[in-house]
């Protein structure tokens, strides 16, 4: 193991504000948490880092996300001139929505990288079932916070990518009309339904965010690192880093990194905004939703019109509802794991997914739209 | 009409043949057009079965209400003369045929009582009625040769001969035919240069119906439509502005005296095209350089003028141009481009003031729209300075966190290669 610095030893260092703030917090109980806390090195042990740079990415949206509370104003009447505001005549105010947004982006496709090491990792066995449920109730937020997101600037585009990604809720039998209406607000896309997201948007899914993140590093925190079969020293008796400051001083380079590159993007690639939106307008040509929608979208697009007595469209929304339910089981189905045996069909279950993912999705921005 | 021996007995057979089908069959009200339809003369079939969807049809009127004659009887005695039978009225009787129902009010109020009912009157002080029912000259179009004698539609029916649509290939069904034209030596060319202009471009692809086409200037039933008294004016009942001013000029007052046509004088009649900043000034296509020069008065205030649009004009679009290159690169600036669009509307009515010929009105729309365009040409110069410094800052920022990024790496080092591994 790593020799481990005494950056956190020598509580003198702070004098008397330490021996002040110890007294009513209890910080030397934190330290000598951390100071125990340790990170296994392996050569997966750069998937660890997924975690952490998701988290980064969080804080991030936090923070710009308050910045903008600043000056948006949730009404189909003046959502759109808000955003045009802050966008040409805020000072910075096009940098923080463009960092908003993409490290909105960044962060579900760290998100998504993040489940799937840790699915072909194994890092779900147990006793961390709970930590994968609460990171696949994070995964399912994070999508939430997309898709309520992209309403919110009411811009041509979101308003019609809303349209069509509402109306699949409205195909589920019995029920879908009935949480369509809920969800819009009315029978269509329209203020009620902004007012809805952003509502959706600012309160609820940070507070669900909070319970899950909060029970998610609790939990990473409680059980430590899963050490992948796999790897050299998966019997816990292998080589590991101290996490202040080893492990921690690395995930700083790759915030740094991910920082420079939000940075970039945001200068040379601002958020656009594109034209305010008309209800009473016909659909733009080839409206398409967001990149981690495409899948989904191009899937329902090759199913034929009736699957034995249902409608296809009917049938892929529950098919990916199934999906997503077996997705949130894996640790309860995969047994022979669970009895501490080798299994394979769950890696390569992982990987087919990734592969479909990844071809849909291409397909989905290469494709002729009308097939 | 007349049937030739040999055609006898295959009508007569025809005939007994239409009376025994029809005899049980029939309508009481209208045997006319139960035997005409299955006619196997084309000449006498056709028009009953055309006036099926004929507006006069649908409103209930039958081939008796302008033919006369007793549809109630089957067979030729229903076309007995001494029952009002008239055939197939003469082109002269035709105006007054029509007229006995669209010039009554009171009658006319029952089907159509937005429909006018002068059409005969106006159609008796057109040239065409003047030469029909004055001359005696039976080649000018009657009513039945503009809205056809048995598929007679209303001109909101795309069908209609008299839809704006088909209103050009109505009219030049004769005025573009050489051969008939040719005893009243006019024109022929009105059709092809009306379809080469603006207006019939508006109609046929914009599909803006309010757009003028033949009988808009020319008059539908009479010489030209009320109140004109040359056809020349009809312009300004669109183009009102252009005419107000051009009313006020010198030139209204010059071109009277000369005899020229107004409007056309410029812009010409048929092959109106859109009108362009070329037409202005003495250069190259210049309408003004046809009777001034650079030398006389006219010819520099024509070039002024052009000067001043022209300013408005290449400033405006320099504006634009900026702004779209800042948004292309991703700057905020629909507010700039929105706010451009007042040098555009300035631009507009600097152009509409043309027609008054005064530099001095020309000057004061140009200066608003120049001010318009000197504000938001600088907001775009900003938007490109902010991009510039948004990189230089990115630069500078990316150099930053590079510097950390190696400052954290070495650290690590140290404290790795210092403390060693175990």
């Amino acid at each position: 193991m790593l020799a481990r610095p005494n950056w956190l030893g020598d509580r003198e260092w702070l004098g008397d504000v330490w021996k002040w703030l110890d007294a009513r917090l209890g910080l030397s109980y934190v330290q000598q948490i951390a100071k125990k806390k340790d990170v296994p090195v392996h050569r997966h042990t750069i998937w660890y880092y997924l975690g952490g740079m998701t988290l980064f990415l969080f804080m991030l949206q936090v923070a710009t996300g308050v910045l903008l509370l600043f000056y948006y104003r949730p009404s189909a009447e003046e959502a759109y001139e808000s955003i045009q505001f802050l966008m040409a005549e805020v000072e910075f105010g096009w940098l923080v929505r463009s960092i908003h947004a993409w490290a909105a982006n960044l962060m579900i496709l760290t998100v998504f990288i993040h489940l799937f090491s840790v699915l072909l990792l194994k890092a779900y066995r147990s006793p961390r079932e709970i930590t994968w449920l609460s990171g696949v109730a994070l995964l399912g937020l994070s999508i939430t916070f997309g898709f309520t997101g992209y309403l919110l600037p009411w811009n041509e585009l979101a308003y019609f990518a809303t349209r069509v990604g509402t109306e699949i809720i409205g195909v589920v039998p019995f029920v879908g009309s009935f949480f369509l209406s809920v969800l819009r607000g009315g029978t269509d896309v329209s203020g009620a339904t902004l007012t809805r997201f952003y509502a959706i948007h600012v309160a609820l899914l940070p507070a669900a965010a909070a319970i899950f993140l909060g029970l998610h590093l609790f939990l990473v925190q409680k059980h430590g690192m899963s050490i992948p079969d796999s790897a050299e020293g998966g019997d816990g008796k292998g080589r590991a880093m101290p996490f202040f400051p080893n492990f921690l001083l690395r995930d700083l380079i790759g915030w740094l990194s991910v920082f420079a590159i939000i940075a970039a993007l945001a200068a040379f690639f601002p958020a656009e905004l594109g034209v305010k939106a008309d209800p009473f307008q016909p659909a733009p040509v080839g409206i398409k939703p967001e990149w981690y929608f495409m899948f989904m979208f191009q899937s329902l697009k090759y199913l034929p019109p009736h699957i034995l007595f249902m409608e296809g469209e009917v049938v892929g929304v529950f098919a990916f509802g199934l999906a997503g339910v077996l997705l949130l089981l894996v640790p309860f189905l995969d047994r022979r794991s669970i009895r501490g045996e080798r299994e394979r069909l769950f890696i390569w279950l992982g990987i087919a997914a990734i592969a479909f993912i990844i071809v849909l999705t291409i397909l989905g921005y290469t494709a002729n739209p009308t097939q | 009409m007349r049937f030739g021996f040999k055609g006898a007995p295959l009508l007569g057979l025809s005939l007994i043949l239409v009376w025994s089908q029809t005899a049980v069959a029939q309508s009481e009200q209208d045997s006319c057009s139960t035997c005409h339809r299955v006619l196997p003369d084309e000449r006498l079939s056709a028009p009953a079965e055309q006036f099926s969807d004929d507006i006069h049809a649908t409103k209930g009127f039958i081939c008796i209400a302008c033919h006369g004659g007793d549809a109630t009887i089957v067979g030729p005695a229903a076309m007995d003369p001494a029952k009002g039978y008239i055939g197939a009225p003469q082109r002269q009787q035709v105006p007054a045929l029509c007229g006995r129902c669209h010039s009554n009010a009171q009658f006319m109020r029952r089907f159509n009582p937005a429909l006018r009912v002068d059409q005969v009157v106006e159609f008796e002080t057109s040239v065409h009625g003047q030469r029909l029912l004055s001359d005696g000259d039976p080649n000018v179009a009657t009513c039945t040769d503009c809205h056809t004698a048995h598929s007679i539609k209303p001109v909101s029916d795309p069908r209609s001969s008299v839809h704006p649509l088909r209103v050009p290939a109505t009219c030049g069904g004769c005025h573009a035919d050489a051969e008939r034209m040719a005893r009243y030596d006019i024109p022929t060319d009105q059709l092809d240069l009306y379809q080469t202009s603006i207006h019939w471009e508006t109609i046929s692809e914009g599909g803006d119906l309010s757009a003028p086409t033949c009988n808009d200037c020319h008059g539908n039933h009479g010489a030209a439509p009320p109140g004109l008294s040359w056809v020349g004016n009809v312009c300004a009942q669109c183009h009102s502005m252009m005419a107000e001013l051009f009313s006020e000029s010198r030139h209204s007052r010059v071109f009277a005296l000369l005899g020229n046509p107004g409007c056309a004088t410029c812009h010409r009649n048929h092959d109106i095209h859109p009108a362009s900043d070329e037409m202005l000034g003495l250069g190259e296509g210049a309408v003004c350089a046809n009777c001034h020069s650079a030398d006389d008065q006219g010819g520099q205030t024509a070039g002024a003028l052009r000067m001043a649009i022209d300013s408005l004009r290449t400033t405006t679009e320099e504006a634009h141009s900026i702004l779209l290159r800042a948004e292309n690169s991703g700057m905020e600036v629909s507010q700039a481009l929105f706010a451009l669009n007042g040098a555009q509307d300035a631009l507009v009515k600097a152009r509409a003031t043309i027609h008054s010929f005064d530099v001095e009105q020309v000057n004061a729309e140009v200066g608003a729209g120049l001010e318009i365009v000197t504000e938001v040409r600088s907001r775009g110069e900003q938007a490109l300075s902010d991009l510039r410094l948004r990189r230089v800052w990115l630069a500078v920022s990316v150099v930053i966190i590079v510097a950390l990024i190696v400052g954290l790496v070495m650290k690590i080092r140290e404290m790795e290669h210092g403390g060693g591994r175990i």
